[in-house]
């Protein structure tokens, strides 16, 4: 009589079990965040496409040349790398919020989600300013032979070619997409953010009220982390996008 | 009772190398972040120069964003967990981004032969693109 064992290849697939090993709710973060990578993707992607179209394109070391207080000074770059720096060190504070759960140290999350809660409104702060400071700037434009004064909008770019024009330089209308993009782009962007904080918010006042403790994991902590990181992710292109290159 | 003891030793020891790790990654993102505004200028200097060399400038470009990649790779392992999960929920995560390598090629070729089709054949084009386009002379001066 021959008895034949048989082993089941793997273990993961047989059921009764997460093959992944994670539960429902963080997968399907994992795969929504995938779906938001695409979204993001095909912005950045359209954004370069038209960017390549173009004989012509803004400096951006001449675009993003300002700083809060420092009036007309040439800073090329200096804004937005204290942007990025902020962005990193919430996202620091995110992972080390959700190592606190991971020990069910609630004081612990409370501290370092109350840090997180800060980067984010001091990044969306930066990002008002940047905003406020290019669609009311101030710029001489050439169009049609006479001087206009224009700020950067969704319709009006005065980043284009310069040219002398009764002995001084000045610029000429520059590709209408200019701003359209970087409004949109970095504007879907920074509704993540806010979103974001919104959900560190509740996140937070779950904390306050011993939700996480009463279920006894910090799950939800993880998940909101997740998004988080991914906002911090999607901020790592942008600035490569419209700023760097 | 001395088991218990070590039990949260060695938790300990977890904790703190975690915690390592994760101000480790920070200073390293830092860094490579530093290194990107550091290229970021010098292309700066570049275009500010009499005569910008476009390939220089493409290479300065490619390793920004060579950098990028390595910022995104800590991000998502480290932060993101994504490195401790088990192999098969990575794999259904990164190959359908592998689809970006395709994208990305395809529609800069494809923005690029727009500007090569408006810049060699002006007149063909339809009136309202002709008053957009600049001369073709301009080609390849500035990217």
């Amino acid at each position: 009589m021959e008895t034949v064992a048989v082993q089941p290849k793997t273990k993961l697939w047989t059921g009764g079990r997460s093959p992944f090993n994670v539960s429902y709710g963080k997968l399907m973060m994992w795969y929504f965040l995938m779906s938001d990578a695409f979204t993001f993707g095909a912005f950045l992607i359209s954004y370069g496409t038209i960017r390549f179209s173009q004989n012509f394109w803004a400096d951006p070391n001449h675009v993003f040349n300002a700083f809060p207080f420092a009036g007309h000074t040439n800073l090329p770059l200096a804004f937005v790398s204290i942007m990025t720096f902020i962005l990193i060190l919430s996202s620091v504070t995110m992972v080390l919020a959700v190592h606190a759960g991971h020990n069910m140290d609630r004081k612990g999350v409370e501290k370092y989600m109350v840090f997180t809660i800060l980067g984010g409104l001091a990044f969306l702060s930066c990002q008002a300013w940047e905003w406020t400071h290019l669609i009311t700037g101030d710029h001489q434009v050439l169009v049609n032979g006479a001087i206009q004064h224009w700020g950067t909008t969704t319709t009006h770019n005065p980043w284009g070619h310069e040219v002398m024009f009764n002995g001084t330089e000045v610029a000429t209308p520059g590709p209408i997409a200019f701003g359209g993009y970087f409004f949109g782009i970095t504007g879907f962007h920074g509704f993540h953010v806010f979103s974001g904080v919104v959900i560190n918010s509740v996140m937070l006042i779950k904390t306050r009220l011993r939700h996480f403790e009463e279920r006894g994991h910090y799950e939800m902590i993880e998940k909101a982390g997740l998004y988080w990181h991914f906002v911090d992710l999607v901020w790592v292109f942008v600035f490569l996008c419209f700023y760097l290159i | 009772m001395s088991q218990v003891a070590s039990i949260t030793l060695d938790h300990h020891h977890a904790d703190v190398a975690q915690v390592k790790k994760i101000w480790k990654t920070f200073w390293l993102l830092s860094v490579i972040t530093a290194i990107e505004l550091g290229i970021g200028l010098t292309i700066y200097t570049i275009h500010k120069g009499a005569h910008p060399n476009p390939t220089l400038v493409l290479m300065f470009k490619g390793m920004v964003s060579v950098l990028t990649m390595a910022k995104a790779f800590y991000i998502v392992s480290v932060f993101m967990h994504l490195g401790d999960e088990i192999r098969n929920l990575i794999m259904t995560i990164v190959v359908p981004l592998l689809l970006f390598i395709w994208f990305i090629g395809a529609f800069l070729y494809e923005g690029n032969s727009w500007k090569n089709n408006r810049n060699t054949n002006v007149h063909t084009r339809p009136a309202i693109e002709q008053q957009q386009t600049i001369p073709a002379e301009e080609k390849g001066k500035k990217d």
